[in-house]
């Protein structure tokens, strides 16, 4: 089954090549991996997915947890949250067929984010399920490049705030020790 | 000296902030080999209130630093230049990370500005190191060296201890800086140790051995690590627990203890490889479940709850799923364990059956021909009353040191468990020397394993270190040969040395080494006894039995129960 596993990490050097190398090095399936820095300049976001039995999952989140550099993790799988990826496809499209195009975008909520002569390039953001959907909608005018993001995720409601609470209470506590 | 007393606002170099760490650190010995990139820091090393021992390749350096701090208790600590010096530290330090050893290893880098150019001597010895460290730093501020040097010491030595690379670019240790104090704080809030054991996971794990009819310890290298034996001991007596240990555990425990059974796993006793599969319940203290320990996992202790106690949640779990997992200190765990078992306990049944396993199948060897190996450790036991130190390398010779030495305290015996490196035991040797200098330290090799580290007879003979070379000499890489016999039908694939083997007892006088050989049963006790009576260093080439193999053994994979016992 896929997890989700949201991660705080230093904003360091070297910080993703510790996370993917122990992915690597025992043998478990990254099946997307997104990181980007957060409110916090010290801190970056990493949001993980991940195939495996609970057996694995357990295994991956504690072996994350002995890197130095993972500050907080939580396997956010059960939790209501909200997770989206963003895709952007760049699409054949003469112009006999653009107007189909266009009706599937705006079924989707995509946008059309650059015309060529006879291709279009459509942004899209949503769940996987959605992302998977456009793209098999567009494949039959001819798919010429595409690029997905992966998975980010946020709980949702208020348990972010905690968890950011948390944050600075082990800074604080770093500070003393 | 604290570094705020030479003027708050002085500023240091990088090197003055390197030895000024270690000293604060209580560091009084390291180990390494000079080199472009490290010459400021050797430079501050020179007339420096730190004792360095100059070896005569890294490798060595840092298995001496590694033997230093198994037998010490403290941080082994070790210098290599960038590039092939660092390089030449990576068994090493794979060695210290399996063995949960606390090593840190400072090595020099490149200029900050030459890095990822491919320069002379550059090499990327934080990737290299990354899956074989607890952790690692690229200094790239003279700013950050003092509080990087505090974090490296912090994380080596807390928690499952293991090694930390410090990577120093060269011109970071003449930089200079301003260190207010050291200490410096702590910026490690990813960091946390869990030492303390869930109360009510003690709990549950005391009415599991009160109730328990056949309850069997399994004591490994965290028990000693965590300094537990003596509660390991006290909690054996008091609820009536049988013992076994694993190779990495062997001074957990003492061996001539009535409630110790044996070693456990592919070399382990029969005894404690039947108690394994008895038992009802098994309390791993400080283990990580080794597959040359458990043989075929879906059968190991069957029969058996499993109460695991570690202080890396990561091990529970991992290979054997514990009925009741306990996270923290070993030495508190047990500690509180006996706090909730006020009522001492009683197994004789239990204890009967273990005694007849061991009366019916103890270790043996035929005594009555050829100069055995086996009899080889039993002399050195008895010579040196099983008070020395002992350091071995990996093969034959090292199960039969573990079966045949047997020992009374922790951190007497030394062993490349998790790795298997061959080479490790003579520099282990030279830092154990080190560490105790007034205590008898015995190198047990072979000639294979021997000549992985020869060279550094030459740093024995200089610091005039009074390490024992006992050399189990059959001119077989020995393990390897076994294993051709019993499972590739006797073809020994590259495993004859003998023909291309120097004659070692010149190899040794020619590095000013004492050495006599041994070919005869009677020369035997008369050339250990030289040797341990020698004041300087001293080898002993000891002619055994080429084709002797070790036993019991447990064919890999297969159940504890199916032990080749031989005849």
């Amino acid at each position: 089954m896929k997890h989700t596993l949201a991660v705080l990490v230093e904003n360091k050097p070297g910080v993703l090549t510790r996370v993917a190398g122990l992915f690597a090095r025992r043998g478990y399936n990254i099946e997307s991996l997104a990181v980007g820095p957060t409110e916090n300049p010290s801190v970056s976001r990493m949001t993980i997915v991940v195939e495996g039995d609970d057996h694995t999952i357990e295994q991956v989140c504690k072996q994350l947890h002995k890197l130095i550099d993972v500050i907080k993790l939580s396997d956010i799988t059960q939790d209501p949250h909200v997770g989206r990826e963003l895709v952007l496809i760049k699409v054949n499209a003469e112009p006999h067929v653009r107007g189909e195009i266009m009706q599937i975008v705006e079924v989707f909520r995509a946008r059309i984010v650059d015309i060529a002569r006879d291709s279009l390039i459509v942004e899209a953001t949503g769940d996987e399920d959605k992302i998977n959907a456009i793209e098999a909608a567009l494949r039959p005018f001819g798919i010429r490049e595409l690029a997905r993001t992966g998975k980010i995720a946020l709980v949702r409601g208020s348990r972010g705030k905690v968890l950011e609470a948390d944050l600075s209470e082990q800074e604080n506590v770093s500070q003393t020790g | 000296m604290a570094i705020g007393d030479c003027g708050a606002k002085s500023k240091l170099t990088g090197s003055q902030i390197i030895i000024k760490a270690l000293q604060e650190e209580g560091v009084d010995t390291v180990f390494g080999y000079p080199g472009g990139a490290v010459l400021p820091l050797y430079d501050e090393l020179y007339g420096a209130k730190i004792r360095h021992i100059l070896t005569r390749h890294e490798q060595g350096a840092v298995h001496a630093a590694d033997g230093y701090a198994r037998v010490s208790g403290r941080p082994g600590v070790c210098i290599a230049t960038s590039g092939p010096g660092a390089t030449n530290l990576i068994t090493g330090i794979t060695n210290a990370f399996m063995d949960s050893v606390p090593l840190v290893v400072l090595t020099g880098q490149v200029g900050v500005g030459m890095i990822g150019r491919d320069s002379f001597q550059e090499a990327d010895i934080t990737g290299i190191t990354m899956p074989i460290t607890k952790h690692n730093f690229l200094v790239r501020d003279v700013n950050e060296l003092a509080g990087i040097m505090h974090e490296a010491f912090y994380i080596a030595t807390t928690g499952r201890p293991g090694p930390v690379v410090v990577d120093i670019p060269k011109d970071i240790t003449t930089q200079t800086a301003v260190v207010e104090r050291y200490p410096p704080p702590l910026n490690l809030r990813g960091y946390r140790v869990c030492r303390e054991p869930h109360p009510l996971q003690i709990l549950q794990a005391a009415r599991s051995i009160a109730r328990a009819e056949r309850p069997l310890l399994f004591a490994g290298g965290g028990v000693i690590t965590s300094g537990a034996h003596e509660e390991l001991k006290a909690l054996a007596e008091k609820q009536d627990i049988p013992v076994i240990i694993t190779m990495m555990g062997k001074g957990a425990f003492p061996e001539d203890h009535p409630l110790f059974v044996g070693m456990v796993g592919m070399h382990g006793t029969v005894a404690a490889n039947y108690a394994v599969g008895e038992c009802d319940l098994l309390i791993g203290i400080g283990v990580r479940f080794d597959d040359r320990v458990t043989g075929k996992l879906d059968k190991f202790a069957s029969k058996a709850r499993i109460i695991h106690i570690d202080i890396d949640a990561a091990e529970i779990g991992k290979n054997v799923p514990a009925h009741i997992p306990i996270v923290g200190d070993a030495r508190l765990a047990l500690r509180a364990l006996l706090d909730n078992l006020p009522r001492p306990a009683v197994h004789p049944d239990w204890r009967a059956r273990i005694r007849a396993w061991q009366e019916e199948h103890p270790l043996h060897y035929d005594r009555n021909c050829g100069l055995k190996p086996q009899w080889v450790i039993e002399e050195l036991h008895r010579l040196t009353g099983g008070e020395a130190i002992v350091s071995t390398d990996v093969g034959q010779h090292q199960m039969w040191a573990v079966q045949y030495y047997p020992v009374k305290r922790p951190r007497s015996f030394i062993s490349s468990g998790g790795l298997g490196a061959m080479g490790f035991g003579v520099p282990a040797a030279m830092g154990a020397q080190l560490a105790r200098p007034e205590a008898t330290v015995v190198a047990i090799t072979g000639d294979g394993s021997f000549q992985m580290n020869s060279q550094e007879l030459a740093t024995i003979s200089f610091y005039r270190l009074p390490v024992k070379i006992i050399l189990l000499d059959n001119g077989y890489l020995g393990m390897v040969r076994q294993w051709q016999e019993f499972f590739f039908d006797r073809r020994y694939s590259y495993s004859d040395l003998a023909a291309g083997n120097p004659d070692f007892v010149k190899l040794a006088e020619a590095y000013g080494v004492p050495a006599v050989r041994v070919t005869e049963v009677s020369q035997l006790t008369e050339a250990l006894e030289t040797a341990l009576e020698h004041k300087g260093p001293f080898l002993v080439d000891v002619k055994v039995d080429r084709e002797e193999n070790v036993l019991p053994m447990v064919p890999p994979g297969a159940h504890l129960r199916e032990m080749i016992v031989g005849g």
